[in-house]
């Protein structure tokens, strides 16, 4: 076998919190020169195995080898030194100060005993041209995208910290396609200059195209490494899951037993809805028993769309008719009084309410709507509490978790919670499978469509075109701040890749 | 099992950490001076048999900023800060003054008019003035914050510089001394031999505790607290919940303000609660209540301002100059924020941990 050399040899790595084992005699090699994804659902262990790795966390068990030599991790500085270095999915630099200070930050260029700004700048630049990314590294970096402030913590990671090991943590959950490609050509360059880069991500369809290897955790257990033209998508799935996809089968069929009904009553109307500087004009209809799915790349509008619907904003121009009746107050409340909900984009600063348990977050919605004074007894708190935790599985030890302590499908699910305890008429989510795991994700596609067969009208909204075809009754899709088309259910993934592009 | 979970529970209580200081203060008090616990009986001759001794000072005297803590409870549960109820006790303490003065419109005010014990103006509308004025400036700081969006601390700023120019204002720059028996009563007077005072706190803090636990508000304030954003979205008005949060941290000012001013027999724009939103903040920092908002326990902000009265009297007692009264607190904020802070939590719950399975065998 001609296997190239393991920059990273972890073996029997072991590791154990009070009351839970987060890993369990986990083996995990990394090549010089390969992208490798390390893949789970959340709570398999990913990130417990990555701390170890950058010495976040001591193992209980198990041994380090870096190029061969035992280490011990003993600090994240330390792994830094060691050659290890992780860029994050909110990406750790300062954004008010210029990329080339970010990039040499605690490695200036000093002369006179003052930094050397010119040789500063020069070093930076010259950083970044070898990594082939064309910027200014003067501007500061928050006139750039986040997909370039990904490769400038990288450019910083390679050139300053001179790694050799690369963790991406999810680093294409905010990057729309062209920026994704642009970060995955900076990684394959990085790969043939010898560096092993470890990626972590949720999005299957990104695996295949970049990753050499993969290894599957589950619950806290090495569940193999596989070379990825060896593992179809389908069994990558079900060893993430331990279990058979046929459940996702079951759903596209489902859907299209849908399909039949056509008369239709519209809920939600939208005439000309729009507001200056963030939606232009959009006509909209939202019926009862239908999934609409929104397509479009971020800035597209979508998230304002919904934020308009659901009054978050108040529209300047249009009309929304909801129910027969005009709408001349905009707010939550009186869309919660309207029979609307939204689930909302960004799920930790505008969906969960960190500190209060389970059972709180759930009936806040409802307990909104009554009002301050007519206050629900605890015992039905908990007994709605219990129904919801039953009916959308969420995985918990009891209704009084802190909702900050559990995972994101969890904490997903409890806001879906919230809004069906106030049993809406339409459910608007916004990218309601972000950042989950795959098991859980496939639960809210399923929960969306039977909500549907219910009779809600739901309002889909996802950057991963594939779900959005799978729950889909109909798509309307964005573009530049308005609605450009709609089609039916089953229009192909190429017409709409076209049509969010522009090209259509 | 059992056993432990009902450890835990007491160790995660709000309450424990002021207990527990209070407990100290007043075991070193027993040390120290073995008269400190002394209670009496005294027949006054106008309010009658009574207790006295230092416990019943420190509730007596501790009431008002027991009130104010109460108030800035929920205002910092909201993720919010009341600088200005020590010039919002002024206001009310000047507004009680001037409605008593007999002498209210008239031109002429004479010292005999101003010290003949009488008042043109009926009890019950004083007090109701006084609370109005109290809930008026607390409504002021919550339009500030919730609908002009002006951070907390700068808002109620305004109010903390302008509020003692406005008690000047209203009993026209002067020291007003009050002449009207029944208005002391709230002050110094006595029901079953216990302080007036004391049951003011305990009716307030009842008030409190159901307005906020048997209603969706406390809930509401919490949310709010934690995350104002999500609470938002989740429908629920959260300008509405901060505006009550301080326009309730007004009335408890106000309150505090009418037993000041009762209790010294006049109103002084410039000295009436003085400080007084310091050691409130500082009250509700040792009941646990976190300054960026969230939980909050009332009870628990009530025994810290305990806590500090406990505290100020046993400095007095030592024979610690009055104006020397400020360096000692200094020591006391600063053991208090050495103890809640992360570091010293870990510490402590690390101690704990390790010594747990060893009590639970030795049991």
């Amino acid at each position: 076998m001609t296997e190239a050399k393991n920059i990273v040899k972890m073996l029997g790595i072991a590791k154990s919190f009070p009351g839970v084992v987060a890993l369990e005699d986990v083996d995990f090699s990394l090549r010089a020169g390969e992208i490798h994804a390390l893949m789970g659902e959340n709570g398999a262990g990913k990130s417990t195995l990555i701390k170890v790795l950058t010495g976040v966390e001591q193992p209980d068990q198990g041994t380090i080898e870096l190029d061969g030599k035992l280490v011990q991790v003993r600090s994240p500085q330390h792994s830094q030194e060691l050659g290890i270095s992780t860029v994050y999915q909110e990406v750790n630099l300062c954004t008010n100060i210029s990329v080339a200070e970010n990039i040499m930050l605690g490695h200036e260029p000093y002369r006179f005993g003052s930094i050397h700004w010119r040789k500063l700048n020069e070093l930076a630049q010259r950083a970044v041209n070898r990594l082939n990314i064309d910027i200014d590294v003067t501007q500061p970096l928050e006139n750039y995208s986040v997909a370039i402030q990904q490769m400038v913590a990288i450019t910083r990671a390679l050139e300053v910290l001179s790694a050799k090991v690369l963790i991406l943590d999810e680093p294409t959950s905010s990057l729309d396609m062209h920026e994704t490609n642009l970060l995955f050509d900076l990684m394959r360059k990085l790969k043939n200059e010898g560096i092993g880069i470890i990626f972590i991500t949720h999005f299957l369809a990104q695996v295949y195209q970049i990753a050499d290897r993969i290894t599957v955790l589950r619950n806290g257990k090495l569940v193999g490494t596989y070379e990825t033209s060896s593992l179809p998508r389908v069994e990558l799935v079900a060893k993430m899951l331990g279990r058979s996809l046929t459940e996702l089968d079951a759903l596209s069929k489902e859907k299209s037993h849908e399909e039949e009904k056509k008369d239709k009553q519209h809920l939600v109307e939208a005439k000309g809805l729009g507001r200056t500087g963030s939606l232009k004009p959009v006509d909209l209809e939202l019926s009862a028993s239908e999934v609409l799915g929104i397509a479009g790349s971020l800035g597209s509008g979508r998230t304002e769309l919904a934020g308009l619907i659901f009054g978050i904003d108040t529209p300047n121009h249009g009309s929304l008719i909801v129910g027969g009746e005009k709408v001349n107050t905009f707010s939550p409340l009186e869309s919660l009084k309207r029979g609307i909900a939204l689930c909302p984009e960004d799920r930790k600063a505008e969906g969960i309410v960190g500190d209060l348990t389970i059972r709180e977050n759930i009936i806040l919605a409802l307990q909104a709507r009554y009002g301050w004074f007519k206050f629900l007894s605890m015992q039905k708190q908990s007994e709605i509490a219990k129904k919801y935790i039953q009916l959308l599985g969420i995985v918990t030890p009891s209704p009084e978790q802190l909702v900050r302590n559990l995972s994101g499908g969890n904490q997903q699910k409890v806001i879906l919670a919230r809004w069906l305890a106030t049993n809406p008429k339409v459910l608007i989510l916004d990218e309601p499978t972000r950042g989950i795991d795959v098991g859980a994700k496939t639960e809210i596609q399923k929960l969306v469509v039977q909500l549907a067969e219910e009779g809600k009208s739901c309002v889909f909204i996802s950057s991963e075109l594939e779900e959005v075809l799978r729950v889909s009754d109909r798509i309307a899709v964005l573009r530049d701040r308005t609605k450009v088309a709609e089609y039916s259910g089953n229009v192909d993934d190429q017409t709409l890749i076209h049509t969010m592009a522009g090209e259509l | 099992m059992k056993q432990t979970s009902v450890l835990k529970r007491i160790s995660e209580s709000r309450l424990l950490w002021p207990l527990v200081a209070w407990i100290i203060i007043l075991i070193f008090d027993a040390i120290v001076e073995p008269g400190f616990f002394e209670l009496g009986i005294i027949d006054d001759p106008v309010y009658g048999k009574h207790l006295y001794g230092n416990l019943v000072d420190i509730f007596n005297n501790g009431a008002p900023l027991m009130l104010v803590a109460i108030g800035m409870t929920l205002v910092i549960a909201t993720g919010g800060i009341d600088l200005s109820v020590g010039a919002v006790i002024a206001i009310s303490a000047a507004m009680g003054a001037v409605l008593i003065n007999p002498a209210l419109g008239n031109q002429l005010i004479t010292n005999d008019i101003l010290t003949k014990n009488a008042t043109n103006t009926p009890l019950p509308l004083i007090i109701l003035a006084d609370l109005a004025a109290g809930t008026l400036c607390g409504l002021w700081n919550g339009l500030l914050v919730s609908r002009a969006k002006i951070q907390p601390m700068v808002a109620t700023l305004i109010l903390m510089v302008a509020g003692r120019g406005i008690a000047q204002l209203i009993t026209n720059g002067q020291i007003m001394t009050i002449y009207y028996t029944p208005y002391f009563w709230f002050g110094n007077g006595y029901i079953l031999g216990l302080p007036v005072s004391i049951y003011i706190v305990a009716v307030v803090l009842l008030l409190a505790w159901l307005l906020v636990r048997k209603t969706a508000i406390g809930l509401f304030i919490e949310s709010v607290g934690i995350n104002a954003k999500s609470t938002y979205y989740s429908g629920i008005n959260e300008q509405n919940v901060k505006l009550l949060a301080y326009m309730f941290c007004g009335f408890c000012g106000a309150i505090a303000g009418l037993i000041l001013s009762s209790y010294v027999h006049s109103a002084d724009g410039n000295n009436n609660g003085l400080n007084y939103e310091l050691d409130a903040i500082l009250a509700v920092v040792m009941g646990g209540t976190l300054m960026t908002g969230g939980r909050f326990s009332l009870f628990a902000s009530v025994i810290g301002a305990v806590v500090i009265w406990t505290f100020t009297v046993t400095v007095y007692s030592l024979g610690v100059p009055a104006n020397a009264l400020l360096a000692a607190k200094a020591v006391l904020v600063l053991v208090v924020i050495l103890l809640y802070s992360d570091y010293t939590r870990r510490w402590i719950n690390r101690f704990f941990e390790r010594r747990g399975p060893q009590h639970g065998t030795t049991n």
